[in-house]
């Protein structure tokens, strides 16, 4: 496997009971690359996601990443998780900590950091994300971008080598996705490894290196973004953008 | 109507309620320890500790605590187990206590959004940490009112035990009673004081849960006392 | 064996027990359910005076223990001259008790109730009595059957409190058993939990079922209580 293959997908196959969601599906991404997932809803985008850190377990495939096996049964699963950042659509802040404690609580007591050491490293991410003013508010008193942020900032405090956004911003207001994007674009611009769900084609066309186009448990095409959207090798392809730029706009610049 | 009254019978009733409330005190905490291992036996266990789980509160819940207390004090002595009056007043209610918390504990950890333990588990947490960090803390500020009904119903019941020969509240009323065949004055005072001694711990329950309240950790419409 | 000639020769004599046992049960139930409507209607709908009425016996009733009650009852009724059979005190001191925890539970029901109803029914015309009897009442009966059952198994369970007084329900009973035949309390009082386990489970499973029956499609019952009201 090369060098700076930090993520390969082999064939992954999941089906919930007579629904095969996955069908077969093989990606592979380099150190520093940003690919982002579109599609139908119930394509299995959110369940791709989730059988690469294992929170769902394919039925057959196989998962690589930084080349220690990742569907392998003997792997101690919750050390890879701590590599590997997860972002979710309804954010899942733990709503009986503080967002110090949120952000704080990884490193502590899955990565064994003193508490003092990790307060530092805590409030560093949540200057990162711009809610160093927040860190004492419990997740409801924010806004929805604002936890959003504060989420990103907790997957950051584990210094992962690859995060997964799982459509992080379908469940905001308009109005407070630009915040949430532009901290996932400097992310990009800094090197992070990100495979992001999403259907905000603006963020897509400015940092991903590769659009994965996942239909029907397959994916169709993939490629770079001025490859798909100017010569989409498919119809159904340029169809499905063509819906999408329709409907959300390229929101972000 | 004649109602009689003798201030005399006030240190007598006194030591009941302070046997009364060491009665309710020692069960509740047990109960406590039991519910939540039985709830997180039931809930994350394997096939086993569910059936368990589940065989324990159904059969606790689905019997009178008066004739559990007799099978402890008056039962078990024909295979030769002798329990003392108290040890077996604590023991049933313990028991009982300790069946009806742990579906208080089961209901408020299964109303945690699933989310929660997906982030635990994402971050890298065991089960055993994300139950330990995640879940329980809010589990249990969820269950709080829950807890405060079933200290004061415990309070209330722990009546029961003078039928087993324990010294508390009841027991010092019908001994009183007894002596001075004043029977319904004596019960009126008693009355009075579980009437009173209740009526304090709902405010001050009351007042440490909204203490120790968190926002958007919400409580959604239990029972009020 | 001879323990189950024991049992065998108990059985009839628990069977009577039994008898008064689901006696008072549906004499319970049945005085609270009258009662305790009347009270939360007059939480919801009444005056300041009728609902701070209501609320002081709410509180008084859930405030004491049951057994004290009963003494109460069985007692007090001599000093006014009434002399109440233990079987009568039993059901008015426990019927009153329980019209306070099926008041909360019908006030839990009807409020749960969104207010829209109420308005659109006032709307078309209909007086309090109406609205209430064809609206309002009918969706807070489905939605009380939940907690109802809860306590209806408590009031199963605190018939066993009613040895206290002397009415020969099961657990007294049980008493007279052990009593006569030397050294088999275990058994018989096992043997009495397993009647009393059999009616609660029997009794759920009827108001699951018939919860089920009177379901409305996309209309949420309120899930389980299972607190001891």
């Amino acid at each position: 496997m090369a060098n700076n293959v930090t993520l390969r997908i082999e064939d992954l196959h999941k089906s919930y009971g007579a629904l095969e969601v996955l069908k077969g599906v093989s990606v592979d991404i380099n150190k520093g690359e940003s690919k982002v997932i579109i599609g139908p809803s119930g394509t299995g985008k959110s369940t791709l996601l989730r059988c690469i850190n294992r929170l769902t377990q394919p039925d057959s495939g196989r998962v690589w990443l930084d080349g220690v096996e990742v569907t392998d049964r003997k792997v101690d699963i919750n050390r890879v998780r701590a590599t590997i950042g997860m972002v979710f659509q309804d954010f899942n802040l733990f709503s009986h900590l503080r967002i110090l404690g949120n952000v704080r609580i990884g490193p502590m007591e899955v990565k064994g950091m003193e508490k003092k050491e990790a307060t530092e490293l805590a409030m560093e991410e949540l200057r990162r994300v711009g809610l160093a003013d927040k860190a004492d508010a419990y997740p409801a008193e924010l806004s929805g971008g604002q936890q959003q942020r504060a989420s990103i900032a907790r997957a950051l405090a584990m210094d992962p080598k690859l995060i997964l956004f799982d459509e992080p911003t379908s469940a905001l207001d308009p109005e407070l996705i630009g915040e949430v994007l532009e901290v996932m674009i400097n992310l990009a611009r800094e090197g992070m490894t990100m495979l992001v769900v999403s259907h905000e084609m603006g963020f897509a066309r400015s940092v991903a290196d590769e659009i994965i186009f996942l239909e029907n448990g397959v994916i169709l095409e993939a490629g770079p973004p001025d490859q798909l959207f100017v010569h989409p090798k498919h119809k159904r392809t340029a169809e499905f953008l063509n819906k999408i730029t329709e409907l959300y706009g390229e929101t972000s610049k | 109507m004649n109602l009689v009254f003798s201030w005399d019978w006030l240190p007598l009733l006194g030591k009941g309620t302070l046997v009364t409330f060491e009665l309710t005190v020692i069960s509740i905490f047990m109960g406590f320890f039991l519910g939540i291992l039985l709830s997180l036996g039931r809930v994350y266990g394997n096939r086993l500790a569910y059936l368990v789980s589940s065989f324990y509160v159904q059969v606790f819940r689905g019997t009178p605590m008066l004739t559990q207390l007799f099978i402890l004090y008056f039962g078990l002595p024909t295979i030769g187990i002798m329990l003392p009056p108290f040890l077996a007043a604590i023991i049933g209610m313990g028991l009982n206590s300790g069946a009806y918390q742990a579906e208080y504990f089961r209901g408020s950890i299964q109303a945690i959004k699933g989310g929660q333990m997906m982030a635990a588990r994402a971050l890298g947490m065991s089960q055993w940490q994300a139950i330990r960090r995640i879940i329980l803390p809010q589990a249990l500020r969820l269950a709080i009112p829950s807890w405060s009904n079933e200290l004061i119903y415990l309070l209330k019941y722990s009546s029961i035990a003078y039928m087993i020969q324990v010294p508390e509240l009841m027991f010092q009323g019908k001994r009183i009673s007894s002596k001075t065949f004043l029977t319904f004055e004596v019960f009126l005072v008693v009355a009075l004081i579980y009437l009173v001694v209740v009526m304090i711990l709902s405010r001050l329950l009351g007042t440490l849960e909204h203490k120790v309240k968190i926002p958007g950790l919400g409580v959604k419409g239990r029972a009020s006392l | 064996m001879d323990r189950l000639m024991v049992v065998w020769n108990a059985f009839p004599a628990l069977l009577g027990g039994l008898a008064i046992t689901v006696e008072l049960a549906l004499a319970f139930l049945g005085l609270g359910l009258a009662l305790g409507i009347l009270l939360a209607l007059s939480r919801i709908y009444g005056n300041r005076f009728l609902a701070s009425i209501a609320s002081a016996f709410e509180q008084v009733f859930r405030g004491i223990p049951a057994i004290v009650f009963l003494f109460l009852f069985y007692f007090g009724s001599a000093q006014i001259g009434l002399n109440l059979s233990a079987f009568s005190a039993a059901i008015l001191a426990m019927g009153l008790r329980s019209s306070a925890y099926q008041s909360q539970i019908f006030r839990g029901a009807i409020q749960s109730i969104s207010s829209g109803q109420m308005m659109a029914a006032r709307a078309l015309g209909m007086n309090l009595y109406k609205a209430a009897r064809h609206i309002i009442l009918p969706q807070a009966l489905r939605f009380s059957i939940a907690p109802w059952t809860n306590e209806y198994a408590g009031v199963l369970k605190d018939t066993s409190l009613c040895y206290a007084i002397g009415v020969t329900e099961i657990m007294r009973q049980g008493r007279y058993i052990v009593a006569r035949t030397f050294g088999n309390s275990l058994l018989i009082y096992i043997l009495i939990a397993i009647i009393y386990f059999i009616l609660v489970y029997a009794g759920n499973r009827f108001f699951s079922f018939l919860e089920a029956r009177l379901r409305i499609p996309g209309f949420e019952t309120k899930g389980e209580r299972t607190e001891r009201i």
